[in-house]
C-alpha cells in the first residue's frame, strides 16, 4: 500500500484528513435513515406514508435523563473520543493514562475513537438521544457549541461535584464559566483549542503578516490563504480582526464580518475553506498562511521548521472539547471518576505532553517540565498570563441564531 | 429480462412428474432478497426523504409535514448555479473518460493478448486504496510548486486555461480544472469496464469480413466496431455521469469556493445548517434532473441493451 500514499503524511495529518473528509460522508448513516423510515413503512399509500414520518421534537428534559447508575455493580465505562486525542505508549497499543486509571480504580474502560466530526457524530447519536435511549456511551467529547446544544436539548446528565474534587479545584480559570454551562454543571473540558494564524515561512517569501486583514488583503497572497469550515473559528477571528468581541457581538457585527470575508472570497484571495486537512496544504506551501488550530501547529512545526504561528494583536479564539455524560448513560459515577482522574496534575501532564493542545488543568507545569521541558514552556500548551489575556471565546447562540449564522456562513463558503 | 422468463422449454408432461406448483413460485422466492433490499435500502429512504422535503420545523420543535412544496422552488432558485456546475463538470469528466477509456478498452479487448488480465488488474488497482487517498494524491500531483504545474507554466498552457476560466493564475489546484481531473480519474474504471465487456464480445471475424469487403481500418471501426460497442458506451457514460454529478469529495478537496457542486450544498445543508427539508428537496431535484437527462440520452443513443 505504501506506494499509494500521496505524500508522507504525519499521524496528525492523517488523523486530520480522516476527521475532516469523513465528515458528511459517514454522517448520512443508513441507520438514521432506516430508523425514521421504519415509521413510514407502517403506513400504506404514498401521501399517507409521507405524512407519517415527521421528526419528533427533541425531548426537553431539564438536566438530562439519568438512567439507574450501574457504576457500583459494573466496574466499566464506555468512553468515546476523537481520533489521536489520547496518549499512546511506544508500542502504539495501550494508553498509559487510561491504564493508570484502571489500575487505581478497577474500572475497565472501553475506549473508542469514533468521533471524527462534530456534525457527523451528532447525526449519529441524535436518533437515540431524541428517542430517550442509551447511546451505549458513558462519556463523550464534544466541541463546546455542540456540547451547548446537547445541554440545551436536555441530552446531557448533570454531574455530581462531590465525585469531581480535583476537577473542581484544578480547572483553569479561563475555562470555568462558559456562558453555555456556567460553573461547569454538565461538562468539563478535555482539551482547549486555540485558533491562531499559521504560516509557511518559505511560501510567504518575505511577506509580512501580522493580522487576519493582511491575509485577506495582501495582493501577493491571492489564492494562497486558507480559512476554516468551522463557522465559529473563522467568524470569531474575523470579528476579532474588526475589533469586535466574539463573546458579545450583534447580528449587524456578524453580517459585517461575513461581508468582509465575502469581499476576500470574491477577489479570489481565499483558496479554500478546510477542515483539519489544512495541515498538508500548509506544510506543502500551497497555503502561505491560514487560520489554524494551535495544537496541530505545534506538531507541524516539529516536522517542518518553515511552519509557524502568530497571534494577532486583536486576540485569538479559544474553544474547548468537553467531556459530557449523555442522557441514559449507565455508568455516570464511573465517568465522573475518569474526568476527575484527568484533572490530577500527573495524568494531565502526561496527556498534555503527548497531544499538545491547551491543557485546561492548573498546576501541571512542574509535572510537565519533568516529562518535556519544551512543552512546559510553550504558551500554546500552558498559556501564560499574556496569552490568556488575548484569548476570547465565541458566545453561545440560540437555536435560531445558529441556523441563521450557519446558513450565511455556508453561502460564504460557496454552498 | 422477459426473454429468460418465457424461454423455459416446454417439457413434455409425463406421468409421475412432481406437481408444478412449487416451481411456479420459485422465481418469486429468488426475487425476494433483491426486492427486500430495494425496499429497505431504496424505497423506504426515498419515502422518508420525500417526506422530509415537504416538512417544516426546527431541531427543537421537531419537523412536521406541512406540504411546504415551496422549499423546492426556493432551493432551486438559490442553488441553480451549483446544479449547472455539477452537470457541466460531470459532463466534462464523462467525455474525458470516454476519450481516455475507449482506446484503452479497445487495446485490452483486441490487442493485449496475454497481457489482458494484467492490464485489467492495473485498471482496477487504484481501487485497492481508498477514494479519499486517491483524491488526495491529486493534491500532491497538482501542488503549486510541483513539476506538473511547473511544466504547464513553462509551456504557457496555464495562460490559455486561465483565459478560459478553467484555472486561476499560475495554479491548478482549487480550480475547476482540478475538480474535473479528479472526477475523471476517480470514475475512469467505471467507463473502461463496460466498454471492455462490449468490445470483448465482438467477434473478431467481423473485422476480417469488413477487411474482405475492402473497408479501411477506420471504416471498420466506424461501421462495425463502434456501433457494436454502443451498449458499453451508454452504460459507461451512465456509470460515470450519474455518480459524478452527485460527487462532492473532489470539489471539496480539489476545488475552491467557486467550484462547489450540488453535492457540497446538500452536505452543508444537511450537516451544518441542519436545514433537512432543503437538503432533501435538493436531493430530489438532483435525482429528477439526472433521470430526465438519462432518459433523453438513452432514447437518443438508439440502443436497448446496456451491457
Amino acid at each position: 500500500m505504501e506506494q499509494y500514499e500521496p505524500d508522507r503524511l504525519t499521524p496528525v495529518q492523517l488523523a486530520a484528513v480522516r476527521r475532516s473528509a469523513r465528515g458528511g460522508r459517514a454522517a448520512l448513516t443508513r441507520r438514521s435513515l432506516l430508523r425514521a423510515s421504519a415509521a413510514g413503512a407502517l403506513t400504506a399509500g404514498g401521501a399517507a406514508a409521507l405524512g407519517a414520518c415527521g421528526i419528533p421534537a427533541a425531548g426537553r428534559t431539564e438536566g438530562g435523563t439519568s438512567a439507574t447508575d450501574h457504576s457500583a455493580k459494573e466496574k466499566r465505562l464506555a468512553f468515546s473520543n476523537w481520533t489521536e486525542y489520547m496518549d499512546v505508549d511506544d508500542s502504539g497499543k495501550t494508553h498509559p493514562t487510561l491504564d493508570a486509571f484502571t489500575a487505581r480504580t478497577g474500572i475497565k474502560v472501553t475506549y473508542t475513537e469514533d468521533i471524527n466530526d462534530n456534525n457527523e457524530f451528532f447525526g449519529k447519536i441524535k436518533p437515540q438521544l431524541a428517542a430517550g435511549q442509551d447511546t451505549g456511551r458513558d462519556l463523550i467529547v464534544l466541541t463546546d457549541w455542540l456540547a451547548a446544544r446537547l445541554i440545551r436539548l436536555g441530552w446531557a446528565q448533570k454531574l455530581d461535584p462531590s465525585n469531581l474534587p480535583h476537577a473542581f479545584a484544578n480547572l483553569s480559570p479561563q475555562f470555568r464559566t462558559p456562558d453555555w454551562d456556567p460553573g461547569r454543571a454538565y461538562s468539563y473540558p478535555w482539551q482547549g483549542i486555540s485558533t491562531v494564524i499559521a504560516y509557511n515561512r518559505k511560501a510567504l517569501d518575505g511577506i509580512e503578516v501580522t493580522t487576519l486583514s493582511d491575509l485577506l488583503d495582501h495582493p501577493k497572497l491571492k489564492g494562497r490563504v486558507g480559512l476554516l469550515t468551522e463557522m465559529r473559528d473563522t467568524m470569531g477571528m474575523a470579528l476579532l480582526d474588526m475589533g469586535k468581541d466574539p463573546g458579545r457581538f450583534t447580528d449587524d457585527d456578524y453580517d459585517a464580518a461575513v461581508a468582509r470575508l465575502q469581499r476576500a472570497v470574491d477577489k479570489g484571495q481565499i483558496r479554500r475553506f478546510t477542515g483539519n486537512d489544512y495541515t498538508s496544504d500548509l506544510s506543502k506551501g500551497d497555503f502561505a498562511a491560514c487560520l489554524a488550530w494551535a495544537g496541530d501547529v505545534v506538531q507541524l512545526k516539529a516536522d517542518n521548521p518553515d511552519v509557524d504561528f502568530l497571534i494577532p494583536d486583536s486576540g485569538y479564539l479559544t474553544s474547548s472539547d468537553n467531556l459530557l455524560v449523555p442522557s441514559k448513560a449507565r455508568h455516570k459515577t464511573n465517568a465522573e471518576r475518569l474526568i476527575d482522574h484527568y484533572y490530577e496534575p500527573k495524568a494531565a501532564a502526561e496527556l498534555a505532553a503527548y497531544i499538545n493542545y491547551v491543557c485546561p488543568v492548573d498546576g501541571v507545569k512542574d509535572e510537565l517540565a519533568k516529562i518535556d521541558p519544551d512543552a512546559a514552556a510553550n504558551p500554546l500548551i500552558l498559556p501564560d498570563q499574556a496569552m490568556q489575556a488575548k484569548s476570547r471565546s465565541f458566545r453561545s447562540l440560540s437555536a435560531k441564531e445558529e441556523t441563521d449564522y450557519e446558513a450565511k456562513f455556508a453561502k460564504l463558503t460557496g454552498a | 429480462m422477459t426473454a429468460t422468463l418465457t424461454e423455459a422449454p416446454p417439457t413434455a408432461p409425463a406421468a409421475g412428474e412432481p406437481p408444478r406448483r412449487r416451481g411456479r413460485l420459485t422465481p418469486y422466492w429468488l426475487l425476494l432478497p433483491g426486492i427486500l433490499w430495494l425496499i429497505v435500502f431504496f424505497a423506504l429512504p426515498m419515502i422518508y426523504q420525500a417526506s422530509t422535503s415537504v416538512q417544516t420545523g426546527s431541531l427543537e420543535e421537531g419537523y412536521k409535514v406541512t406540504w411546504h412544496v415551496a422549499t423546492y422552488w426556493d432551493a432551486l432558485s438559490a442553488y441553480w448555479p451549483q446544479f449547472l456546475r455539477s452537470v457541466a463538470y460531470a459532463a466534462a469528466a464523462t467525455v474525458l473518460c470516454l476519450l481516455l477509456g475507449y482506446p484503452l478498452a479497445y487495446l485490452i479487448a483486441f490487442r493485449a493478448g496475454r497481457w489482458r488480465n494484467l492490464i485489467m488488474i492495473l485498471v482496477i488497482a487504484p481501487f485497492f486504496t481508498s477514494f479519499l487517498i486517491r483524491t488526495l494524491a491529486w493534491k500532491t500531483i497538482l501542488a503549486d510548486g510541483g513539476p506538473v504545474v511547473g511544466a504547464l507554466n513553462t509551456l504557457h498552457v496555464l495562460d490559455v486555461t486561465s483565459w478560459l476560466g478553467w484555472t486561476a493564475g499560475d495554479r491548478v489546484l482549487a480550480t475547476p480544472l482540478a475538480v474535473v481531473c479528479g472526477l475523471t480519474y476517480n470514475f475512469l474504471p467505471f467507463m473502461i469496464l463496460p466498454l471492455y465487456t462490449s468490445l470483448e464480445r465482438i467477434d473478431g471475424r467481423l473485422h476480417e469480413a469488413a477487411g474482405d469487403l475492402y473497408a479501411t481500418p477506420f471504416t471498420t471501426f466506424r461501421k462495425v466496431t463502434f456501433p457494436l460497442s454502443t451498449p458499453g458506451v451508454v452504460s459507461g457514460t451512465l456509470l460515470t455521469f450519474i455518480p459524478a454529478t452527485g460527487d462532492y469529495v473532489n470539489a471539496d478537496l480539489l476545488g475552491s469556493t467557486d467550484t462547489r457542486m450540488v453535492g457540497n450544498v446538500i452536505q452543508t445543508q444537511f450537516l451544518r445548517v441542519l436545514d433537512y427539508p432543503t437538503a432533501a428537496a435538493l436531493s430530489f431535484i438532483l435525482m429528477a434532473a439526472i433521470l430526465v437527462m438519462v432518459t433523453l440520452y438513452i432514447r437518443k443513443s438508439g440502443t436497448e441493451d446496456l451491457v
